[in-house]
């Protein structure tokens, strides 16, 4: 049996994070080298930020909620001073979220030099202030979000890392939590089935939309979800990369559709629509790399993040560790360095799913109680912003029955 | 048959019933002995080609046109007629919506359609 609860940190909004970071956020390219200048050598700190001058809903919201995520105790928001997005009212949200927060523009400062000193006195600043208000909280398996995706797939990807990953979410929802998958273009080929797995009716035609316009998406700008890699390792055809990924959305009813930023209003699973709407610009690719992916599941409050590789990758996340999974032996002995959790035993027989899930969910029971994964531990912080259009709905009338 | 693996046999995972191709669960060579679990019986049939792990290996004869059956779902259709034992890859299968896929090279999977002069 999985450890059954840890201690965590909890937020005066009332959220509870596994981790007690401070986040800086800068709001335009030219604000990033001291950004990250300010966030070295601080173990605490991590560093998201958006390139664009001109500003984008989209993305904004995605700074939001990250900036408010449950494992961030404080942000510090750096802007240049010229660019659209306005660091100022992004502080303002996260104090308005009962949490410390700091903003200053790098041309009031003084230039470079002056901008990383200011940024530092911030930094030592909100760190006094979030030591003071942080308060310690018993979490469970029903406060967790998890966030599920895979990268760098391969034929072993669909046979175990993924369906180990879907146990684990069956067993995270029946215990009150909420299980998030993405990679709507990663269902392509799939729609009775995925339609099969909803809610209700009204869920049914969520899904049913949700899917058209990825399918959509796909044909129009003649890319599919699948790359050099996935071919490598064994995948064909996006339709049968599709079987193996949606593997990790277990065998729970899908209780809706969120968009990016928006949060799972009930426990349950979800699926998580990362894919452009119609828009004049239409601008955006739909799941770009792994970690945009990753950055839309943190966004929708996961406190940490399964990620299944078979060919191997070397990513991490900031604002929420990643458990790496792979159900390839061979790369889990090449790479063990960056691997987590060997699901490939269930391959050779050694374990059974279900075995296999249980001890993945002992990994995530550590990693909850301060246990550092192997990308935290290597330092790893990716982040990644872009443009994209997504309408949004309200939750209350759009999705959730 | 038993179903222990024998030495020199090459497990491969078949994982529905339905499926007419199992998933290498290690590499095999042209001719070695691939044991097949997870179907309605342990099988055993000759390599014909090489055959890394994670690909796939055809289980019974697919004439071309016919569809390839993974998961208990169609995944692609063949381009040419496959003989139990052969490799199943982009070479002899193709997507039945993703039509660029067809034209990367085979045995990388790099595209070959993009000019970088």
């Amino acid at each position: 049996m999985p450890k059954h609860s840890w201690s965590g940190y909890l937020r005066k909004d009332g959220r509870k994070g596994i981790r007690n970071i401070i986040l800086v956020i800068y709001t335009v390219e030219c604000a990033s080298f001291v950004a990250h200048q300010v966030a070295l050598g601080e173990a605490d700190v991590h560093v998201i930020g958006f390139p664009g001058c001109y500003d984008n809903a989209y993305a904004i919201r995605l700074m939001l909620s990250l900036a408010t995520h449950p494992n961030v105790g404080a942000c510090l928001a750096i802007g240049l001073g010229c660019e659209y997005t306005q660091p100022s009212r992004i502080a303002s949200v996260v104090a308005e979220s009962g949490r410390p927060s700091r903003w200053f523009y790098i041309q009031d400062s003084g230039g470079t030099r002056a901008g990383i000193e200011e940024g530092k006195a911030a930094l030592n600043a909100l760190r006094e202030e979030m030591g003071k208000m942080t308060v310690s909280v018993s979490m469970d398996w029903s406060d967790l979000t998890i966030g599920a995706e895979c990268g760098g797939s391969d034929g072993t990807s669909g046979l175990a890392g993924n369906p180990v990953v879907g146990k684990v979410f069956d067993a995270l929802v029946d215990k009150g939590g909420a299980a998030i998958f993405e990679e709507v273009v990663e269902m392509i080929g799939l729609r009775d089935t995925l339609i099969s797995r909803a809610a209700t009716p009204q869920v049914a035609r969520e899904l049913d939309a949700t899917y058209r316009k990825a399918e959509r998406y796909c044909k129009d700008v003649r890319q599919y979800s699948v790359s050099p890699g996935n071919f490598a390792g064994g995948l064909t055809t996006i339709e049968e990369k599709s079987m193996g990924a949606f593997a990790k959305s277990g065998s729970r009813p899908i209780q809706g559709v969120l968009r990016v930023a928006q949060q799972p209003p009930a426990h349950g699973l979800w699926l998580l629509d990362s894919v452009p709407d119609g828009h004049f610009m239409q601008f955006g690719y739909t799941n770009p790399n792994d970690t945009e992916g990753i950055m839309d599941l943190v966004s929708a409050g996961a406190q940490i993040v399964l990620f299944v590789t078979g060919r191997g990758s070397v990513i991490g996340s900031a604002v929420a560790p990643l458990i790496k999974v792979t159900g390839n032996s061979v790369t889990y002995e090449r790479m063990i360095e960056d691997m987590d959790f060997n699901a490939s035993e269930v391959l050779s027989g050694i374990q059974s799913i279900d075995e296999s899930a249980s001890s993945l969910m002992d990994k995530i029971a550590d990693v909850c109680s301060g246990s550092k994964s192997k990308p935290e531990a290597l330092g790893h912080r990716e982040y990644f912003l872009m443009y994209k259009h997504q309408n949004v709905p309200s939750l209350k009338s759009g999705c959730h029955a | 048959m038993t179903d222990e693996i024998g030495r020199n046999e090459k497990p491969s995972f078949q994982v529905d019933k339905a499926d007419n191709v199992a998933t290498m669960l290690s590499d095999a060579e042209a001719g070695d002995l691939i044991l097949i679990r997870g179907g309605a019986a342990i099988m055993r049939l000759v390599a014909l080609d090489g055959i890394s792990l994670g690909h796939k290996v055809a289980i019974g004869e697919i004439p071309n046109g016919d569809f390839v059956v993974k998961y208990g779902v169609r995944i692609g259709i063949v381009t040419q007629s496959v003989k139990p034992g052969e490799w199943v890859h982009l070479h002899n299968c193709r997507s039945q919506v993703d039509e660029r896929s067809s034209h990367l090279n085979y045995l990388s999977g790099a595209a070959q359609d993009t000019e970088y002069a």
